[in-house]
């Protein structure tokens, strides 16, 4: 089939104008065959003995196509076929730079890398030229997740996050402090008559008086309550009151005891000793670890006076409390010997001024000195 | 449905004749378009059948009758005007970019110029040097035009519509191999739109951004891959200016590779433009080079064994895709 245009690609054979046997000469119309551009004759270029018709009348077949068989005078075989022609080399473009001693780590691998907390230091890339690719990074995400840390590993990773939240607090939050003296008579006396009428199982401790008292305290200066986020104070609507409790091994966690203004004793006291229980188990919620809105730190247990503390961002308070100690305290120019205790107040000075922190600390001692309203 | 069976040549002829029914300001003109049918055999039969005001053979003149083109599209008509090759159409170049592209701005907004103008481009013909470029990316440079590429029937078939309908000028290009395309068509195939890429091919591992002639080759290499266990997803950018870059980053979004296969030359090319938007707007999700499949930067050789090795392949895709690919998998 010839090619009668530079686009045709096949034609349709629509008549034979030889068979076997017929004498052709150079420039003999031969056949005729249907294209795109109409029907065109096909006429020969050897002249000789017509041998084969290969094409039926009416198939369509590609250009190249052998369409009949001449055997020119003399002629005896087909001749072999061509040798191949060798395909040349194609030449590479310019290869990338590679630097040493930089990493080859594609950009989507890296992204994925910080999202997941996959170090890539140490990956061997799969990827062109060795380099890290996203498969790279998921396999070693995964094989990270199969590997429990170890109980050093859990510290250290527990350090860090805390001196990095405490590095910036301690960076961003312009901390002021208050600081006073509550005494606790009338509350210590409430809970030891209280106490005295309960099991032992259901006796309460003076922390929970401290936290309803903080959790109501609060409600009256509110901007002590919630976050600072995005340059602007975010006020909480709930009281979650995050509550710091020390864990074995020097681990610190401050998780919430959820709508402690409007929980009684009872619950607050058993949800108290849930969360105390589950922290140092390690099985607390994750809700209860990031939607704390204020946080207490009480350290009397440890025999301190006063705490100093260091805010948790993004909230914009901490109340601290000391040990409850007798002491001498001045009442209607005698002195008497009373339980008293230091309470202080770490405030965000960006969502609060010492006027209203030192509103909330007077509040907190009122609510203190009418134990039973608690 | 109701399909019939058609090859690209007869969708683009269907198209005009369907175009100069039905809007009596369209009119085709061009060289040897009239008595002799295109010189690919695009208008062959037209002439007899809508008359000698509709099809309009011009003198061998390209700046000359693309130019009258502009002056009847200023004065209210509709024209497709066609060039024989791409090649060629440079000898009009100053009448489109100056012109053509230009007027609207010119003239303060006064004056559309809502020409068509339809060229073959490619090579694989054995055409020679002079015959056988892709420029397309060339024109793709331009602000003021549209241009397209219609790679498969439904395009070939409803392109030229939409593309009259623009008050601006629209440039088709029609790579010629593909005017024998044979396949399948809705009966009731009309306009389709022009300024949006289509997937062709849903994958996952590697983004086949392509566009014409290479097509089909681009489509075969993801056959091939495919059977490899790699997943290629090929997608037609279909309009080269202005580009589909959306559908382009959501594609590499979703791969994070991408192989871009262009007939053009490499150098300055529609690939360098689709390879700069990736990184533009896609670097974070590159988890490869971007790379190219384009041709050598030759003049089209005439020796078929020669103008096969300039020209991308499916065999040289699928050895950009295994390179890039790596350890995948």
């Amino acid at each position: 089939m010839p090619s009668l245009g530079s686009d045709m690609e096949a034609g349709t054979l629509v008549e034979w104008l030889i068979k076997p046997g017929d004498i052709v000469k150079r420039g003999d119309i031969v056949a005729v065959v249907e294209t795109q551009k109409g029907a065109i004759d096909v006429e020969t270029f050897e002249a000789g003995v017509v041998e084969q018709i290969l094409v039926p009348v009416g198939e369509k077949v590609p250009v190249g196509a052998v369409l009949a068989l001449i055997r020119s005078e003399g002629e005896a075989a087909a001749a072999p076929p061509p040798a191949p022609v060798p395909v040349p080399e194609r030449p590479q473009p310019q290869a990338p730079i590679v630097t040493p001693g930089r990493a080859r780590i594609s950009p989507a691998a890296r992204k994925h890398a910080g999202e997941l907390g996959v170090d890539l230091a140490g990956l061997t890339g799969t990827g062109p030229g060795g380099a890290v690719t996203l498969d790279d990074v998921e396999r070693a995400a995964q094989s990270a997740k199969l590997k429990p840390p170890t109980a050093a590993e859990r510290h250290a990773a527990m350090r860090q996050a805390i001196g990095a939240a405490m590095a910036r607090s301690k960076r961003e939050i312009p901390h002021y402090y208050l600081g006073t003296t509550i005494d606790m008579s009338r509350a210590m006396a409430w809970l030891q008559t209280e106490n005295e009428r309960r099991p032992i199982t259901e006796r309460l401790l003076h922390a929970v008086l401290l936290l309803k008292a903080v959790a109501l305290a609060v409600r009256q200066v509110p901007e002590l309550n919630g976050f600072w986020i995005n340059g602007e104070s975010r006020p909480s609507q709930d009281v979650h009151v995050g509550m710091g409790i020390s864990l074995r091994g020097g681990g610190l966690v401050a998780p919430a005891l959820h709508q402690a203004d409007s929980r009684s004793l009872d619950e607050l006291m058993a949800g108290l000793r849930d969360l105390v229980q589950r922290a140092r188990t390690g099985s607390l919620r994750s809700s209860e670890l990031s939607d704390a809105t204020l946080t207490i730190t009480h350290l009397g247990e440890q025999g301190v006076d006063t705490v100093y503390g260091i805010i948790y961002p993004p909230r914009v308070a901490l109340v601290g409390f000391g040990r409850v100690l007798e002491r001498p305290w001045s009442v209607n120019g005698k002195i008497e010997s009373r339980p008293l205790l230091q309470a202080t107040l770490a405030a965000d000075h960006r969502a609060s001024n010492g006027h209203r922190g030192g509103l909330f600390l007077t509040a907190l001692d009122r609510l203190l000195q009418e134990p039973e309203k608690l | 449905m109701n399909t019939i069976k058609t090859t690209y040549r007869e969708a683009v002829r269907e198209a005009i004749r369907e175009a100069i029914r039905q809007d009596s300001r369209v009119f085709l003109m061009g060289e040897d378009v009239g008595r002799y049918g295109g010189c690919f055999a695009v208008s062959k039969g037209l002439l007899d059948e809508l008359g000698p005001e509709r099809i309009r053979d011009t003198p061998l003149s390209e700046s000359a009758f693309v130019g009258a083109g502009i002056g009847a599209a200023m004065g209210g008509m509709r024209p497709i005007v066609e060039i024989m090759t791409v090649n060629f159409s440079l000898l009009a170049l100053d009448q489109i970019l100056n012109n053509a592209a230009t007027i609207l701005h010119m003239s303060g907004g006064q004056f559309n110029i809502p020409l068509v103008i339809r060229m073959a481009t490619g090579g694989g013909r054995q055409l020679a040097a002079q015959h056988s470029h892709s420029l397309e990316g060339w024109y793709a440079h331009i602000p003021g035009i549209k241009v397209l590429a219609p790679a498969t029937l439904e395009d070939a078939r409803g392109m030229l519509w939409t593309a009259l309908e623009d008050p601006d000028p629209v440039l088709i290009f029609e790579n010629a191999l593909l005017y024998n395309l044979e396949g399948e068509l809705p009966a009731d195939a009309g306009p389709v739109g022009i300024d949006k890429a289509k997937v062709l091919r849903s994958g996952t591992d590697v983004s086949l951004i392509t566009y014409g002639g290479s097509l089909y080759k681009t489509l075969d290499a993801a056959e091939r891959l495919a059977g490899e266990g790699i997943s290629a997803e090929v997608l037609d950018l279909r309009t080269l200016r202005p580009l589909d870059t959306p559908a382009i980053l959501a594609s590499v979004a979703k791969t994070h590779r991408a192989v871009i296969v262009d007939e053009g030359w490499r150098s300055g090319s529609i690939s360098a433009e689709i390879s700069t938007r990736l990184m533009e707007g896609a670097f974070y999700e590159l988890d490869a080079p971007v790379a190219r499949v384009c041709s050598a930067e030759v003049p089209m050789p005439y020796p078929k064994h020669l103008e096969q090795a300039a020209l991308p392949q499916a065999e040289t895709i699928v050895q950009t895709v295994r390179q890039l690919v790596g350890g995948h998998g």
